[in-house]
Formats: structure tokens, sequence, C-alpha cells
């Protein structure tokens, strides 16, 4: 791996079919969208941001969402341009667009990368077909199946997303749709345990006592070691906590985040991360879809918070992102000599060449490592 | 300044949640002494506490005017007390302050015991005592039989009780020409010179120390310099008003009044409940005989979380002392928990009660230790120690004997629910003294260590009879029994703040769930954590926390990293509650539930 973090764009598109249940990202859904005002703001924020990043080498673009793959292709290609009129774009930019599996989107994935995008995150989510229902899915295993496929023939990175830790699944079950997944994936795979977000329906009924048959902490440790151990087996080792991929075939773009990068976020609710003269500068934008679009075109920019973080704030950031990755994180952002013992004690993290990574037994144990490390 | 003929002053006592605040919201609504829209249910209990929990903590005083049917207008000083056993010694407090009691009585509950134990303080203080019986309205309520009761268990006249409804107002303009007819008018002479009882005080963050007095005789007015009789204080009055319930400035207050002053008192120590007030230049000749002290009967530790927290601490303890008497504080160290207090108070729900002021009112985290009471050890030299602490045991080759406090218990409670009583006092150690029958409910009096009471026997006692049964009771003096202190070692190291007195022969079963219990308090951690109970060296109960194997967020993006350091603050600000005990978390609650017991 290059291990220079590079300087990245997120592009947040905020729109899905549907929501889905489990899901407290920023998506939202509209009977209409005026595709020709999205795509002139996202432009002007990217030009607004140029004109303070000053002329960089781009190195990556990701289209998260909501669902970009609800995209009209010309707003996709809009943005491409607009970036690399505004920066110089390196030899092998990585263009990421998060692509839902329905027939539809798929049918637009060569028109996506007729525009320039060169690798797709397909929301794959579960190959059973009763539990995509559950997750509120709107497309069915074979839809996704054929999405995957499609993908790999068009693209030439592909990854795609599962989640597990599913109501009423077990390990067995797990075992058995990771091997299937194992066998379609071309090189990159995120598998997330299922996470119940508050506010979402999940999250509502989960306060309620009525979702039932989530996996209890032994069973969801069992799943994440059989994880490790599967993707291992075949290659694909996890190189941040819940992504996997064979060497060479990591996300660049999210490793931006995670090795404590830069990038520009532009779209409602996008976060940003810049060193300027200033110092290093964390940048959010309005929430609301529509409020973002207002302020863009009504105030020329769609910031809307831009705090200067403190040498304790970036060595913080620095660790709690870095922990995730294989490769660990620089010793220098560790003050907390006793708690570094104490776990090297007890064999979740490791010392070596001044990094500090956690072991496989840490792994699953990460958020009460960061307490100790950082409180 | 007012008539003594057109003053009455009483308190509102009852047992627990029998509605003597909800009647103070009738009495304050009828007479128009606050505007309609600025009532509220139980509008005295103004502490966020007493909101909470549905409980009246603190009496409160209320000056009400009354335009009586005899064409005259009165003024009443109402003192709203609470119901609590752990409250008693605020229903004595302001029994000398007043002339007269409305006993009140839950009309579906009938005589509880604390409807006992305020007549006998009632009677103590010559108070004339008007019968009120309350909740008329519910159709469990039996009026007829309530009052049978009255004459029978407490043997005072019931003919002329009054049938009330405070939650609909039925009967409350009944209410207020009893208080004028049937109390008496108080007695004072306005020419002789200044005396004053220190009712209560308390600490207002913008007027400083606030002193409530009732005047017996003389006047007192803004500008005199007026001299504390206990302490020897001196003080120029600021203000002088009275409360409505807010406060309304007054020229002067006159013989039979109860109001409110300031004086800006410094040390927060000058201030007695129960002390005398009188003019510096002419006193009175002899000063009023004084509140009889409380005793405290459980002691903990309370310890801040963040030790540079500790002059706060004292600060606020000095501070909350002016509005209660009855809890005491004395500095102690601990080797874990570094400097703090060890405090004493009347029950465990006061204890509750005064951490939680502590913590709200003045900001301050506390740790507090395993309550206990206070044991007599006499030593093989002759000498008696009083623990109040079980880290501070001696060595027991040099121990002779060991004594406890008991108490008598009196309990109350319907037939049904009497074997269930009599079984959870044969539990704790109880020796059955009397039982009698009051119709269908039974009095039972019951001689038990006071240790085996302190801690949940009230909420068990709740529990076990559905809230039927009420409860009483009266220090006995001390006995020796067969006490050894337990020890709590987590992760292998004692843990001093949880270490415990208790009877041999309930010891093993006190540990074993000691142990369960604190196996649920404390969070798991990265390795397995023994928990264990021993006496002495020797283990007698062992649970093991195990490790905790999955802890971790699934997805972080970008934006996630905000909302991670959110997430980071937040636990920071949460290990601030935690204890470090060896390289083990204790949660700051775990030290006082962890007594709790199930059974
Ligand atoms: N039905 C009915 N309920 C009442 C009446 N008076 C009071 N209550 C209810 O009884 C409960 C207790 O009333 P409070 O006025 O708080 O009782 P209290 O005696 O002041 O209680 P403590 O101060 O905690 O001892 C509340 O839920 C009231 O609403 C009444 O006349 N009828
Ligand atoms: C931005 S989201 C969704 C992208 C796309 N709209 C989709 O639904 O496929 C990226 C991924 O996060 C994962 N995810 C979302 N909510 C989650 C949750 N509550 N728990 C675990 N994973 C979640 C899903 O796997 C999802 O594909
Ligand atoms: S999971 Fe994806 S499709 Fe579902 S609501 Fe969230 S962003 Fe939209
Ligand atoms: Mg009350």
């Amino acid at each position: 791996m290059d291990e220079r973090p590079g300087f990245g764009l997120y592009v947040h598109w905020p729109f899905c079919q549907s929501k889905c249940p489990y899901c407290d990202f920023n998506s939202h859904v509209s009977a209409s969208v005026d595709h020709v005002a999205w795509r002139e703001a996202l432009a002007s924020e990217i030009r607004r941001s140029a004109a303070e990043t000053g002329s960089r080498v781009i190195d990556t673009i990701f289209f998260g969402g909501g669902t970009p793959s609800l995209m009209p292709p010309e707003t996709v290609g809009a943005v491409i341009e607009a970036a690399r009129s505004s920066w110089t774009a390196s030899n092998d930019m990585e263009i990421t667009l998060e692509a839902n599996p329905t027939s539809v989107e798929a049918g637009r994935f060569q028109a996506y990368a007729d525009a320039g995008v060169n690798r797709v995150s397909v929301g794959v989510q579960s190959l059973v077909e009763d539990d995509l229902r559950a997750l509120g899915r709107l497309h069915s295993v074979e839809e996704a199946r054929a999405a995957v496929a499609t993908a790999q023939q068009i693209f030439p990175r592909v990854s795609f997303d599962l989640i597990y830790a599913r109501q009423n699944q077990t390990l067995e079950s797990w075992r058995n749709e990771l091997a299937q997944a194992l066998s379609m994936s071309s090189g990159h795979l995120s598998l997330y345990q299922l996470t119940i977000e508050p506010s979402t329906a999940f999250g509502d009924r989960f306060s309620k006592g009525s979702l039932r048959g989530l996996p209890d902490e032994d069973l969801g440790a069992d799943m994440f070691d059989l994880t490790q151990d599967m993707t291992e087996a075949a290659g694909l080792p996890a190189y941040e906590t819940s992504n996997h991929a064979s060497l060479g075939h990591e996300a660049r773009h999210n490793l931006i985040y995670w090795r404590s990068g830069e990038w520009v976020g532009v779209g409602p609710g996008a976060h940003g991360r810049l060193s300027l003269p200033e110092g290093r500068t964390a940048t959010e934008t309005h929430l609301a879809p529509l409020k973002w679009l207002a302020a863009v075109r009504d105030e020329g920019s769609g910031e809307s918070l831009r705090i200067q973080l403190s040498p304790e704030d970036v060595r913080e950031e620095a660790v709690l992102m870095g922990l995730r990755l294989g490769e660990g994180v620089s010793l220098d952002g560790l003050k907390n000599v006793k708690a570094i013992n104490e776990l090297t004690e007890l064999g979740l993290i490791e010392v070596a060449s001044d990094r500090v990574r956690l072991t496989r037994k840490g792994k699953p144990l990460l958020n009460a490592i960061l307490r100790q490390l950082l409180t | 300044m007012t008539d003594l003929a057109r003053i009455r002053n009483f308190s509102i006592v009852a047992h627990i949640d029998h509605g003597k605040s909800t009647l103070a919201d009738r009495l304050i609504q009828l007479t128009g002494t606050v505007a309609e829209r600025d009532m509220k249910a139980q509008m005295l209990d103004s502490m966020d506490i007493e909101r909470e929990r549905g409980i009246t903590i603190k009496a409160n005083t209320v000056r009400i005017e009354y335009p009586a049917k005899d064409g005259q207008t009165y003024i009443l000083n109402l003192i709203d007390t609470p119901g609590h056993v752990d409250f008693a010694y605020e229903v004595s407090r302001s029994m000398r302050a007043v002339e007269g009691s409305l006993l009140v009585v839950d009309a579906s509950q009938g005589v509880e015991a604390q409807t006992l134990a305020n007549v006998y303080q009632a009677i103590d203080a010559n108070h004339e005592i008007v019968p009120v019986l309350n909740k008329i309205d519910l159709p469990a309520a039996e009026p007829a039989r309530v009052k049978e009761q009255i004459e029978d268990v407490i043997g005072i006249d019931a003919s002329q009780a009054l049938e009330i409804s405070a939650k609909t107002g039925l009967g409350i303009p009944e209410v207020l020409e009893a208080i004028v007819t049937r109390l008496p008018a108080p007695k004072g002479d306005r020419d002789a010179p200044l005396k004053a009882m220190l009712v209560d005080s308390w600490y207002d963050s913008y007027l400083g120390v606030v002193v409530m007095i009732r005047i017996i005789d003389g006047v007192v007015r803004k500008g005199d310099m007026i001299k504390m009789m206990q302490t020897g204080a001196r003080y120029g009055i600021d203000k002088l008003a009275v409360l409505k319930p807010q406060m309304v400035d007054i020229k002067e207050l006159g013989p039979g009044e109860i109001g409110i002053f300031t004086a800006s008192i410094k040390q927060v120590r000058d201030t007695r409940v129960g002390d005398t007030i009188t003019h510096e230049k002419r006193p009175c000749a002899k000063a009023l005989p004084g509140f009889k002290p409380s005793i405290p009967v459980v002691f903990c530790g309370l310890f801040p979380v963040d030790a540079n927290d500790f002059d706060d601490l004292r600060d606020a303890i000095e501070k909350l002392q002016l509005n209660d008497a009855s809890f005491t504080a004395e500095m102690e160290t601990s080797a874990a928990l570094g400097f703090g207090f060890r405090c004493g108070f009347l029950g465990l729900l006061h204890l509750e009660v005064i951490r939680d002021r502590l913590e709200r009112e003045y900001d301050i985290d506390l740790i507090t230790t395993a309550p206990s009471v206070v044991y007599h050890i006499h030593m093989k030299d002759g000498t008696m120690r009083e623990l109040h602490n079980p880290a501070d045991m001696p060595d027991l080759t040099y121990v002779e004997r060991i004594e406890e406090p008991r108490i008598k218990a009196t309990i109350l409670v319907p037939d049904e629910y009497l074997g269930a009583v009599l079984k959870l006092c044969e539990d704790r150690r109880g020796i059955q003294m009397d039982l009698t029958y009051a119709g269908q409910r039974a009095m039972v009096v019951y001689d038990l260590p006071l240790n085996e009471v302190v801690f949940d026997f009230y909420d068990r006692l709740k529990s076990v009879t559905k809230g039927y049964a009420s409860f009483d009771y009266q220090m006995q003096g001390y006995r020796e029994d067969k006490l050894v202190k337990m020890s709590i070692l987590v992760n292998d190291e004692p843990v001093d703040a949880l270490s415990m007195m208790v009877h041999r022969d309930r010891a093993d079963a006190r540990g074993r769930a000691m142990c369960e219990k604190l196996k649920e308090l404390i969070p798991r951690h990265m390795f397995k954590i023994p928990i264990q109970a021993a006496i002495g060296g020797k283990v007698i109960a062992r649970e093991t926390l195990s490790a905790l194997r999955k802890d971790v967020t699934a997805k972080c993006y970008g934006g996630d990293a905000t909302r991670k350091k959110k997430l980071l603050e937040k636990q920071k600000a949460g290990k601030k509650k935690m204890r470090q005990f060896g390289k083990v978390e204790i949660p700051q609650e775990a030290f006082i539930n962890a007594l709790k017991m199930d059974s």
C-alpha cells in the first residue's frame, strides 16, 4: 500500500427510492429532484472549495449517499469534470460510485463508466431473499447478483457490501452466505455487522423491545471471528475493521479518511478535513437537502460549520480512525504509556517499528481499546 | 403587624402520600394566594427531586390571607411537611413553630404508622389537632370506618373530623373555617424584648443565607441589629419578607408571625435551627429550649469523583446543612478514594436525597461508599470504640465483643399480608414483641437490628405488601451479636468502600448476593474479573465477570470522525463517574446499589 494519505473529494447524493429501516445516513425519499439545480450546485461547491485548497493533486472522488446510482450520468460527468478542472487529476484517479443493485440502476452502469467512474460499490446487503425483505430492500438476490456481474464486466474495480449479524441469523447461515459472497467477489468486500442506530425504524423498534432475534454479544463475536478466518483464507483479509481486499484493491478514498488525509465534502451533510495555512480544519455542510441547495444558490456556500482542530483533536482523530486499519497508527499520537502497556500485556495490541496495531484478539474490542487509550 | 387574634399557624401532617401537599395547593388556591395561571400540582414541592419522586422532602411555609365567615380577615401560616419516616425531623421541627396541626388521613387507606407517629409528636408539641379525612372522592373511601379507627387506634375524638377531597376541592371551605374556629391563636407580647425561633434556613445563590423565623415576643424590623443567642453571631437585617410562597417584603414582623430575613450572613455555621434570635441592644432574658437534635443512624462516605472538587464539596455540605440540620459530616480520608466526608443520615432515602442534592444543586459528582450503622466495639482493654466505617474495624485479637444498634419497628398491615411481613422480619433477624389487631389490620412490633433495616427494608416491605403496610421505628439501644467484617475483593484487590459488617450466620448468603449484584453492576472489561467476598482470609463467595468479547463500531467514514469524537467526549465524562480499583473501573452507583438485596 502506498502510504501517502492523499487528497479526495466526497460527493453526497441524499436521495433514495425508499428509506431502509436500519439506515441513519443522510438519505431522503423525494418525489422530484431538480437535476439541473443540483448539478450546478455541486459544481459550484467544488469551485468554492478549490478556491481555498489551491491547485492540488486529486487522488480520489467518491459518490456516496443516499443512492448515487439514482444520479443522472450527466450530473456524475459534470461533477467529475468540475473536479478535474479545479484540481490536478492524478494519473490513476480512483472514482467510486455507490450503487443499489436494482436492474434499473445496473442499466446505467455503462453510462457512469463513460462519465469517468472506474469503481463501484454495490449495496447487496444480503444473499438471503427473506432477509432482504426484512432489511427493507427493493431488490432481489438475483438482481443483486446480476448487478454485481454487470458491474464486474464494466468496471475495473468492483466491491459490494453485506450486512451481517442480522435478525435470526445463525453462524452456519452466515458461513454459507459469506462463502457465496467470496466466490462472487473480485478483490474487495465490505462486511458490516448490523448496527442499530437511534432514530431509525429499527432503532425505534429496538427501544420498544420489538426488534427480536438479534444476535447476542457472543454470537456477534463468533460471527466476527468467522468473518476474519474466511476472508483471510480466501485472500481478502481485513485491511480495516469491516473492509476486506486483496493486496492493491483497497478503497483508496476511504483510506484517506482512516489515514487522516485531506478531503473536500460537497453535497448536503458532507464533512471535510483540510490542512489550511491556519491549521487542520473540519467543515460541514447543511444537512437538509433543500436548505443546502438554497444556501449554495443564495449565499454561494453550503457550508454550515467550520472549526479549527486543536493539535489534541488532530491527534485523537488520527487514533480513532487509524486504529481501524490493519496497518495501525503511528505511536507518536499515543501518550498513554500505561494503557499501551496494559493492552499489550492483555495481547490486544502490538507495537512494532513505531506503530500500534490491534491484534486479532483486539480487533473486535476496538471501542473498548480506544476508550482506554484516549480517555 | 397583625393582631394576634387574627393569626393562625398550623402544620399539615400525615402519613406519606395521604395528600398533604395537595391540600396545601387547595388552600393556596381558594384564598387566591397564587394566581390561577401559576398554580401547579403540589406546588410547594419545588425541588427537582421532590417533583421526580412525587414526595415532599422539605417542610414548606406559606402565608395566606383568609376572609372568614365572621367578617374578619385572618393571616394563616401553613407548613406542609413530608410524610416519609426519614424526614420525621422536618415534621417535629416544623411543629415547634406553630400551634396546631391538620392531621390528614387518606380515607381509603386509614391510619398508618406515620399517622400515629405524627399524632404523638403533635401531642408532644401541645398542638390542637384537627383530623381531616382526605380522598373521599375515591370509591374505596370509607370515612365512617376510618373515623372509628382514629378513635380506636389513636384515641382522639373524630366526630368533628372533616371529610374532604383535596383533589376535587370538596370540603376545602370547611377546612379554612375549622382552622380559624378550632385552632388557637398564638400568644405573645409585642412590647417584650424580641424573642424569635430560628425555624429553618437555606442558601440562595442571589440572597445568600436566608433565615426563617417565628416571632414569639417583640417586633423585628428591617435594619435592626440582631443576635443569635446560641452562636453569639450578630447581624443587621437587610431584608424582611413573608413567603406567599414567593418572597414579599414586609416592614415588620410581630408576635405570632412567621417570615424570613437576610443579613449578609458570611459564616454559614452561625445559623442553627432551634436557636433564639433577639435584639442586640435589648436581648430577651431566656433563650428558647431549642430543638432536640436528631441522631443520624446511617453513615456513608461521600467523596468527590474529581479530587479537585474537595473544597467545593466542603462548601456545598456546609450550605446544605443550613437547610437540613439532620445530617452530619466529618472529614475522612480513604486510601482508594482520597479526601471526603463521612456523613450521617436519618435513613437511606435521606442519604440518597442529600447525595442527589449535593450533585445537582452544587454540581459535584460524588462517590458514595457502602452505608453502615454505628457499631460499638468493646475492646479487651475495657474501652469502647464507635465504628462508623467498617474499613476502620480494629484487629480482632484486641476485640472483646461487638454490639449493634437495634430498633423497635411498628408495622401496620392488612391481614392478608401479615404472613409476608412476619417472614420479612424473621429473615432480617427480628424478634417479635407484639401483635395486635385493629379491625382488618394487624399491628406488629418487632425488635430488629438497624443494620438489617436501613438498606432496603422499606422497599421490600412495600413490595411484599403491595404498598399496604406502613412502618415507623425508634432506636432501642445496643445488643451484642455474632458480627463480622466482610470484605469484597474485585480482581483480587480488596475494595474498602464495599466492606461491611454482617451477622456471621447471614454472611454466606449476603456475600453471595453481593458478588452476584456486583457482577451485574460492574461493566464487562477486556479481561475476566473475579469478584469475591471474604471474612478475614477466608473466601465465602465468588463470582466471575467474563471478559468483554465485542465492542466495535462497524462503519466509520469521513463524516463519522466528528461523531466518534463526540462519543469519546461522552465517554470521558462517563469515566469520571467510575472509580479505578487496580485495573478495574467500578461505577459509582455500584457502591450503594450493591447493598440492595432482592430478598
Ligand atoms: N383521588 C384523590 N387523590 C388525591 C387526593 N389528594 C391527593 N391525592 C393524590 O395522592 C397522591 C399524593 O398526594 P400528595 O399531596 O403529594 O401527598 P403528600 O401527603 O404531600 O405526600 P408526601 O409529601 O410525600 O408525604 C397524589 O397523586 C395526589 O394527586 C384526593 O383528595 N383524592
Ligand atoms: C451509504 S450506505 C448505503 C449505500 C446504498 N444506498 C445502499 O443502500 O446500498 C453504505 C453501506 O453502509 C452499510 N450500512 C448502512 N446502514 C447500516 C447499519 N445500520 N448497520 C450496518 N451497516 C450499515 C450498508 O452495507 C450500506 O451499503
Ligand atoms: S441503506 Fe442505502 S438505499 Fe437504504 S436508505 Fe440508506 S442510503 Fe438509502
Ligand atoms: Mg407532600
